[in-house]
């Protein structure tokens, strides 16, 4: 009744093809930035930012960028983590050789930096293919914690073998080190991801996410037709990297100021965020959001009802945490195998009609 | 390529049919051991319909990715515009302008039919990565001209209703419309039908012989295609080239062909009565 197209006439195809066709869909979308950008700020905090906010929009930004990879070239990678490191490291290198430069440089910086990294580990996908891919790229993640881990140029020689983030100032205002405010590290990791989501969502609506669904549906067919291969496959680890990379040295510099390769940026982290996309969605921008809010608040939300509420010991409720969320996993793909992109879109499709039948 | 190649002329039904834009001289293709295509010299004129006929296993497909540059052939050339084509990927042989359609639909399952007919305009679209990001500049007016040019051949294929269904969600036959559809948004100059009317009733054949026809006589398109039923072959086509156990048997107009001995023994055989 409230959510339909009826009436909503498209004169032009640049309209037909905006990313929200439908009027009720712009409007919430305006709202959503809306109380993001201008209300959120205003009431949290460092709880909230740090439990919740930062990690969903940090996760968001890692997902978006596998999402691209995985979900809409259709190449496996099990390398997040490790290209995760590299964007931390980069971000970590840069921000301690040219203190005097922007963080938002750095950040953008070490996103480029992990897109030729990704390219390098990604040039195998041009001969092998599905769980060869995978295992190749999860040599990457291997060898490059293990590369971290082991040449102290990259931490700096510091004894504990860390990274620590030293305090960066955006606008004058502290985003990363000790003394950041909640509402400047999360508007700082909002801006980014609003603008990472942008970037990802023109680019694939366009002509190049079309080469890179054509390349995942079928490759030889995308071939004869006129696809080139090699720039689709190399463009796609390029810009997952980029994305990737952003959130690594988020992750690094903004929500945990410091790190440790093996810890922060192991192989969990890569699996992490491959089921955010498989239960969030593979080939949608929204799926990457939605997984990404699904497994961070998900165990928020159990230790917060089974600590909080029921009163169990701590360490009971995050074993239990894990059984809930693993099983819920379970449950949930076999019920909706196409993630919950697919059930938001099959209640939209429901409610365009509702509340008629047909 | 001799002078007679070049004449061009008008056929019964008033079209121009020009003078030759691709000749295959002397092809053979081997796999191993097995020769799929022995020895077999052909051309195709700017704006005719050439078909390709023959038994199973005689070599048909395997000439149809020789020409579309999937499989390179070890011997023999093959002349594009009156020049010698070096070996090359089957993307740059699309860019020169061939287009061509699959036996086992090939489309884009996960995509909508506008995506997949849309995917065919690559060529016509050079807008870089950062444009295409951004989403403003040359990215934006390229998507709404191939957009229009797209939707004039949804038009032409009569696909409107469906043009945001997703591809793997439509029936056979409209899975073979649309990925003509495809390879039309191209502009090829050569448009190679694989087996365009397979599995289809003969409502549907009657449907896709009436585009294939007017494809090529609206847009000049020149086509090669394969196809098994002798009836739509006869009518649609202006010259046929017949293949056995790959080397080939007849050359020439239908009447020639459904005429020569060689032809009705290995293919077409005699109606009993």
């Amino acid at each position: 009744m409230f959510y339909r197209e009826a009436g909503d006439f498209k004169t032009s195809y640049a309209s037909d093809n905006q990313t929200f066709p439908i009027k009720f869909d712009r409007y919430r979308y305006y709202a959503v930035m809306f109380v993001a950008f201008a209300i959120v700020p205003l009431i949290i905090n460092d709880y909230w930012v740090s439990a919740i906010f930062l990690p969903f929009l940090i996760y968001s930004i890692a997902a978006i960028g596998l999402n691209i990879l995985v979900g809409y070239c259709g190449q496996v990678s099990l390398g997040t983590g490790g290209f995760m490191a590299v964007g931390a490291y980069g971000c970590y290198k840069l921000m301690t050789g040219f203190p005097e430069v922007n963080i938002l440089v750095h950040v953008l910086l070490s996103g480029g930096v992990t897109g030729l990294v990704c390219v390098l580990f990604g040039l195998p996908s041009l001969r092998i293919k599905g769980f060869y891919l995978a295992v190749a790229t999860l040599a990457a993640q291997f060898f490059l914690v293990w590369l971290f881990n082991r040449i102290p140029w990259f931490y700096n020689y510091s004894a504990s073998g860390q990274i620590n983030a030293p305090e960066r100032t955006f606008l004058g205002v502290a985003v990363t080190g000790p003394n950041t405010e909640a509402w400047a590290s999360y508007l700082f990791c909002l801006v980014i991801l609003t603008f990472c989501a942008l970037v990802a969502r023109n680019l694939t609506r366009g002509m190049q996410g079309r080469q890179w669904m054509a390349i995942r549906d079928m490759d030889i067919a995308a071939e004869i037709i006129g696809v080139n291969p090699l720039k689709a496959k190399v463009s796609a680890f390029a810009v997952s990297g980029f994305f990737v990379g952003i959130a690594g040295a988020l992750l690094f510099a903004v929500y945990l100021g410091a790190a440790e390769a093996g810890d922060s940026f192991g192989i969990t982290k890569s699996f992490l965020v491959l089921f955010m996309i498989i239960i969030g969605g593979l080939g949608s921008i929204f799926g990457s959001f939605a997984g990404a809010a699904f497994l961070v608040l998900l165990p928020v939300l159990l230790k917060n009802v089974l600590v909080g509420w029921l009163g169990w010991p701590t360490d009971m409720a995050a074993h239990l945490e894990f059984v809930i969320v693993g099983g819920l996993i379970v449950i949930f793909l076999i019920a909706e195998p196409h993630g919950l992109a697919q059930l938001w879109r099959v209640a939209k499709e429901k409610l365009r009609l509702w509340p008629f039948p047909h | 390529m001799n002078d007679m190649s070049q004449d061009t002329y008008v056929t019964d039904d008033g079209r121009t049919i020009g003078g030759v834009v691709m000749e295959m001289k002397n092809i053979t293709l081997r796999f191993g051991g097995v020769v799929a295509i022995k020895d077999i010299s052909f051309d195709i004129r700017q704006g005719e319909i050439r078909a390709i006929i023959g038994p199973n296993g005689a070599g048909k497909s395997s000439m149809l990715n020789v020409i579309s540059g999937f499989y390179n052939p070890q011997e023999g050339d093959v002349f594009y515009k009156g020049k010698k084509r070096p070996p090359m990927r089957p993307y740059k042989v699309a860019q020169q302008g061939i287009a061509r359609t699959f036996q086992n639909i090939a489309l884009f399952e996960g995509m909508s039919v506008l995506d997949n007919v849309m995917t065919g305009r690559l060529h016509q679209s050079n807008a870089g990565i950062l444009s295409q990001a951004l989403w403003k500049g040359r990215a934006e007016r390229e998507e709404v001209a191939n957009r229009e040019a797209v939707e004039k051949i949804i038009d032409f294929l009569e696909i409107q209703s469906i043009r945001k269904t997703p591809v793997g969600r439509l029936p056979y036959g409209l899975k073979k419309r649309v990925e003509l559809a495809r390879a039309l948004a191209a502009e090829p100059s050569i448009l190679l039908l694989d087996e365009p009317m397979a599995g289809m009733n003969v409502e549907e054949k009657e449907d896709m012989s009436r585009f294939i026809l007017d494809v090529n006589d609206e847009f000049g398109t020149t086509i090669a295609l394969i196809e098994h039923d002798m009836g739509v072959v006869m009518d649609l086509s202006d010259r046929v080239v017949v293949m056995d156990y790959g080397k080939k048997i007849g050359d020439g107009t239908p009447d020639e062909v459904r005429n020569n001995q060689d032809v009705i023994d290995a293919y077409l055989g005699v109606a009993h009565d």
